[in-house]
């Protein structure tokens, strides 16, 4: 008998060699340990054993069917792992197939150029003043120290409504509304983003474009004031190594006024951008003319202050390397998809 | 404005190029645009003498010339027709390369070897305006001084090089070489040797007697001087002032025309000269036209004039148009033997305005617009009466007449070096400053120091010539740009912190512009005018509020004809040249204002109402897996009801917008808010009117939005209200219905909202079907329902209930069919 235990647990880990598939090894375990299975049979004859030999005979076979039943729990593990690794292959997908289509919409590059803007200036602790689109000639020349028959009105080619009433040519009127509204507080440190219009359309010129202005009006604002807050400005938004560089100029409603240029990104090296300069021209600005202050309704001997203006359309163009002005109001999606 | 280099070193030796001094001068405030070069391409181009010339015996039109240029002889054929023997001419030997990129070399012409060619003005890239029409065809003949074997460029003063300024209106003072040089001298440090007029007089009789000028409007004209010259002997101009014009971009004409262009050069004071026998009596009135005056003037146009135009004029007639051009009558002929010459100053918007009345820019026009110096007529006049007696042009006859009423007088700047060295944040010294106001002529005088005030204060005596400088702040961008803009210190402004934040306008624009993007739109930035024909492509009634729109009155074109009423026809437009270009499905916004008239014409500035517009069209991109999205009415609703989740607004109520002709009447619909018994109204959106669509000639169907800033601006709440979690268990149930398809959602829902109460939590329609298994006219609606109790776990029977009470409702009053 004990052979034959033997001989059983020897049979069954050889049969199950053999063994593949779920159904197969349910087959084994059936012939194995099922009712009418060998171990069975066995233990019914252990009434042949003799009385001495039957504990030890019975521990016997109780050991043999612990192996058998270790060997089936082992072999069904290793079906299970190999169903589920088969389930896994039969399951895979083209992972270069293109994804669930998000739709991916885009702000126009003219709103990143002036949000950006907007940013380096609220972080200053600028406030974002707003003026009309239309104005009267009071705001868009007269408190700017430009009256009638001033030869810089010629520099703006305006659209009329009115012979009071325009487009406005610049965003400075709302120097004058902001220091309106925040007279006689101090300091005015505002910066104005918006559209405005001047009588030009060519390659380089459209009726409408877009301007920030910025505005600083406190006891003791220097030019070097000015200078600073512009390096500063220029800095945050081309680059940490990025010079400035002020050149004498004339704005009706600044003076001392200066052109301000930043060093190109070529380095000076040269490049079709500079046209070879190392310096591109990006805004205007200087000191606060003191008619100006007064028609704002501060006192000129009391306080001083600076603004400045930039062309939002060149320092889109400049940023983002988009040679075609005109492009910019095509609002073609192929174009506008690349922002 | 062009400054030779030569003639500015007349005045001043800048001691260094002139590419230098154009960055110094850049630098310092009169911005140099470019330094003109004239002779690149002139290499081996030289002066050559024609020793003989003769047909080239094979071909009519050609000869062969034997050219001399000092060391030898070449033989050069050409075409041209005007060479003649003893003509000097340019020549370029064979290795020259020309301005046009033309390489000379030796060449057989019919069997003659031409060993180099001989030039036109045009090879050699003169000025077109600088040439003479004679001298514009063939060969250009040169000069019969000039000097054989000579470069060309140096023969033709080409070899100079040529400062191109760009004025700022405030420097109109350097339209004048001397004042340049009065700049340069300045910055460079340099000695200044202006020229020291002395008139030569000649013969008897005196001007005041033989000329009378009388100023009737002396507000459009302050001063008017006048001199005669007699015994006028027409001819060329010496050849260094023809150069000099040259330069400077002008044509030589004649002696008598070149000393009145190079005075006004010079000196920035334009001349007139009229025939003195014209003028009758001799007899000078400037006054304003009289309405209906008619003059011809030099180019033979008859001119009408009015009341605004300033006239020279005799006793009879007007004779020229006052600082803009003259009269065809009093002009210098072959005929002329007495010159009248007119120095005087104008008041410079009368000029300005005549001038564009009647679209004549003159050089002289332009000057006075931009301001002479009424202080130095005399000296301009007598420039010119200088130069005329010099160079045997006339004989300048004894006296002038200088009719100056009220003579400037220099304007007196007083200043605190305090204040200046305040103004820049800089700390430069009294002494310093001083040093700078000499070096620009400026006289000053300082005041005793008084106590307490820091680095004294002056008076500076601005020169007439500098009608700028009238402030402390003039003086302190004098002193900054002479002492060098770059180096003022770099410091950013001190005193109160300030908080830099946004409005909440401006929040509530940018959520939206959030909100957009994130769903997939693009913005574009269309113009705030339009063209008035979009009315009509919107086909808005005559009559409709929205024709009353803002005209601009002086557009480029009809681009630019109206300020717009509403962004859509932006849009369309977007729209249609995208379609246009194959790019069929879109998405947009645009953010922006829209202009309403409170009454037309207008009295005081328009509204501004600022608008959120969408434009969707076609479809979502396509995705392999299933059908595309499509950008349909509900799918822009669905967008705006994400806008107003977004933006906090809520119970807004959706009815249908029948006023609007843009919008196809069954597909479009009109939001607003009823609160506190107030209505506000938020937009309206709805597919695109057939009509319209066809007139923006797109195929498929757009559908648009434009909802009010200002109103979702006063509704928009920054946080929404806190409402604790419900604890206890939901329970969904699903009801089925059929209905006549006329019976709005919105009714139903309004149906169950109310009869659910509070026990009902949601709903969710998830399926509308209408077809085959329903009866024509009628549709089915599906919907999810869930019941919840904030305080306890709803019973079976509760739920029943409450389920019923709706199905009830909804089949009583909606006529609805469970089945």
């Amino acid at each position: 008998m004990r052979e034959q235990l033997e001989r059983i647990r020897l049979q069954a880990a050889d049969e199950l060699q053999g063994v593949e598939g779920t159904e197969a090894l349910q087959d084994w375990r059936v012939r194995y340990l099922g009712k009418k299975g060998e171990l069975t049979q066995i233990l019914r004859g252990m009434g042949a054993v003799p009385a001495e030999e039957r504990p030890a005979m019975g521990a016997l076979v109780n050991e043999v069917r612990a192996a058998i039943e270790f060997m089936l729990e082992e072999k069904s593990r290793q079906l299970k792992e190999k169903e589920k690794q088969a389930r896994l292959a039969s399951e895979s997908i083209d992972i270069t197939l293109p994804g669930q289509v998000a739709l991916v919409g885009s702000k126009h590059p003219l709103t990143l150029v002036i949000d950006e803007i907007k940013q380096i200036f609220l972080g200053m602790g600028y406030e974002i003043a707003e003026g009309p689109e239309v104005e009267t000639d009071y705001y868009n020349f007269e408190a700017l120290n430009l009256p009638q028959d001033h030869p810089a009105r010629d520099m703006q080619d305006s659209f009329y409504i009115t012979p009071d009433i325009l487009l406005r040519t610049h965003t400075s009127p709302v120097q004058i509304r902001a220091m309106e509204r925040i007279r006689p507080q101090l300091p005015v440190k505002v910066i104005c983003p918006g559209r405005v219009f001047r009588r030009d359309d060519d390659a380089t010129h459209s009726p409408m474009f877009h301007q920030v202005e910025g505005l600083v009006v406190d006891k003791s604002i220097t030019f070097g004031d000015l200078r600073g807050t512009l390096l500063t400005f220029a800095r945050q938004m081309f680059g940490p190594e990025r010079e400035i560089r002020l050149r004498p100029s004339f704005f009706p409603f600044t003076e001392p006024s200066a052109e301000v240029d930043i060093s190109c990104g070529c380095g000076g090296s040269g490049c079709r951008v500079c046209k070879g300069t190392g310096w591109l021209e990006i805004l205007g600005s200087g000191m606060v003319h003191p008619n100006v202050l007064k028609y704002g309704g501060y006192d000129p001997q009391e306080v001083t202050g600076f603004a400045f203006g930039m062309g939002v359309e060149r320092i889109a163009m400049l940023k983002y390397g988009i040679d075609d002005m005109r492009l910019l109001y095509e609002n073609d999606m192929r174009f506008l998809s690349q922002f | 404005m062009r400054v030779s280099m030569e003639w500015l070193g007349e005045y001043v030796k800048p001691g260094m190029e002139a590419a230098d001094l154009g960055e110094k001068l850049t630098r310092s405030g009169i911005a140099v645009e470019n330094v003109l070069c004239r002779d690149a391409g002139l290499d081996q181009i030289i002066v050559g003498h024609i020793d003989a010339i003769e047909k080239h015996p094979e071909a009519d039109r050609l000869w062969v010339c034997t050219v001399n240029t000092g060391e030898r002889q070449y033989t050069v054929v050409t075409g041209a027709q005007n060479v003649r023997q003893g003509h000097k001419v340019p020549v370029a030997l064979p290795g020259a390369k020309l301005p046009n990129g033309t390489e000379i070399g030796e060449a057989a012409f019919r069997g003659i070897k031409s060993s180099g060619m001989l030039c036109s003005a045009e090879e050699l890239a003169l000025e077109e305006k600088t040439i003479s029409p004679e001298d514009r065809e063939g060969i250009l003949i040169l000069d019969k001084d000039a000097q054989v074997g000579q470069p060309i460029a140096q023969a033709l003063g080409l070899d100079v090089p040529i400062l191109e300024l760009e004025l700022t209106p405030n420097r109109a003072d350097c339209l004048a070489v001397i004042n340049v040089a009065r700049e340069v001298s300045a910055i460079t440090g340099q000695p200044l040797q202006l020229p020291d007029v002395k008139v030569v007089e000649k013969g008897k009789g005196r001007t005041e007697e033989q000329v009378k000028v009388t100023i009737e409007d002396s507000d459009l004209c302050g001063r008017y001087a006048a001199r005669l010259f007699t015994n006028l002997r027409p001819g060329p101009s010496p050849f260094w002032m023809q150069r000099r014009l040259q330069a400077a971009g002008m044509r030589p004409i004649n002696n008598i025309v070149d000393i009145t262009n190079y005075v006004m050069l010079e000196m920035n004071h334009p001349l007139h000269a009229f025939d003195y026998h014209t003028v009758k009596d001799g007899h000078i009135v400037v006054r304003r036209a009289r309405a209906g005056e008619k003059l011809v003037t030099l180019d033979g146009q008859e001119r009408e004039l009015n009341s605004e135009n300033l006239v020279i004029a005799d006793p009879e007639k007007a004779i020229a148009l006052a600082g803009v051009m003259g009269g065809l009558d009093t002009e210098i002929t072959e005929k002329t033997t007495t010159i009248l010459l007119e120095a005087a100053h104008f008041y410079p918007a009368s000029v300005r305005r005549t001038a564009r009345q009647v679209g004549l820019r003159s050089e002289a026009s332009q000057r006075f617009e931009k301001g002479v110096n009424i202080d130095t007529v005399k000296l301009a006049m007598d420039r010119a009466a200088e130069l005329v007696a010099q160079l045997g042009v006339a004989d300048v006859v004894p006296g002038y007449v200088d009719n100056y009423l009220r003579p400037m007088e220099p304007t007196k700047v007083p200043f605190r070096a305090s204040r200046i060295n305040a103004l820049l944040g800089t700390t430069i010294h009294p002494e310093q400053m001083e040093d700078i106001f000499q070096r620009l002529q400026f006289p000053v005088q300082w005041e005793e120091v008084a106590e307490g005030e820091q680095g004294g204060a002056g008076i500076v005596v601005a020169p007439t010539y500098r009608p700028d400088i009238q402030g402390e702040h003039d003086l302190a961008e004098e002193v900054a740009r002479l002492y060098g803009y770059d180096r003022i210190p770099t410091t950013l402004p001190q005193g109160k912190t300030t908080v830099g934040q946004r409005t909440w306008p401006q929040t509530v624009r940018e959520k939206i512009i959030d909100t957009l993007v994130g769903s997939g739109f693009r913005e574009v930035v269309t113009f705030s005018f339009i063209n008035p024909r979009h009315l009509d492509r919107l086909v808005i009634p005559t009559d409709d509020h929205l024709r009353q729109v803002i005209p601009v009155q002086n557009p480029l074109s009809e681009e630019q004809g109206i300020l717009r009423p509403t962004i859509i026809p932006g849009l369309l437009e977007v729209a249609a040249r995208n379609a246009s270009r194959r790019i069929p499905d879109l998405a947009i916004f645009e953010l922006g204002g829209t202009f309403l008239p409170k009454a037309l014409p207008l009295k005081e500035l328009p509204d501004e109402a600022w608008k959120v517009s969408a434009l969707v069209m076609g479809a979502a991109p396509v995705h392999w897996s299933g059908k595309p999205q499509p950008y349909d009415f509900y799918f822009l609703k669905g967008i705006i009801e994400k806008l107003l989740t977004a933006l906090k607004i809520e119970g807004v109520t959706w009815s249908r917008e029948t006023e609007l002709s843009y919008l196809h009447p069954g597909r479009s619909a009109r939001l607003q808010i009823v609160q506190d018994g107030m209505v506000f109204d938020l937009g309206y959106m709805g597919e695109v009117h057939p009509d319209v669509r066809e007139a923006y000639d797109l195929v498929a169907r757009p559908v648009v939005m434009e909802l009010d800033l200002s109103a979702l601006t006063l509704l928009a709440r920054a946080k929404g209200d806190y409402r604790p979690l419900h604890r206890f268990p939901s329970t969904d149930r699903d009801m089925a219905m059929v209905l006549p398809i006329d019976v709005p959602v919105g009714q139903v829902e309004a149906v169950i909202a109310e009869v659910g109460g509070d026990l009902l939590e949601r709903w969710r329609l998830f399926d509308v079907y209408q077809g085959n298994q329903i009866s024509a006219g009628f549709r089915s609606l599906a919907y999810t329902l869930r019941y919840q109790a904030p305080n306890r776990t709803l019973t079976d029977e509760e739920v029943n209930h409450a389920h019923e009470s709706i199905k009830k409702a909804l089949i009583e009053r909606l006529g609805a069919q469970f089945r």
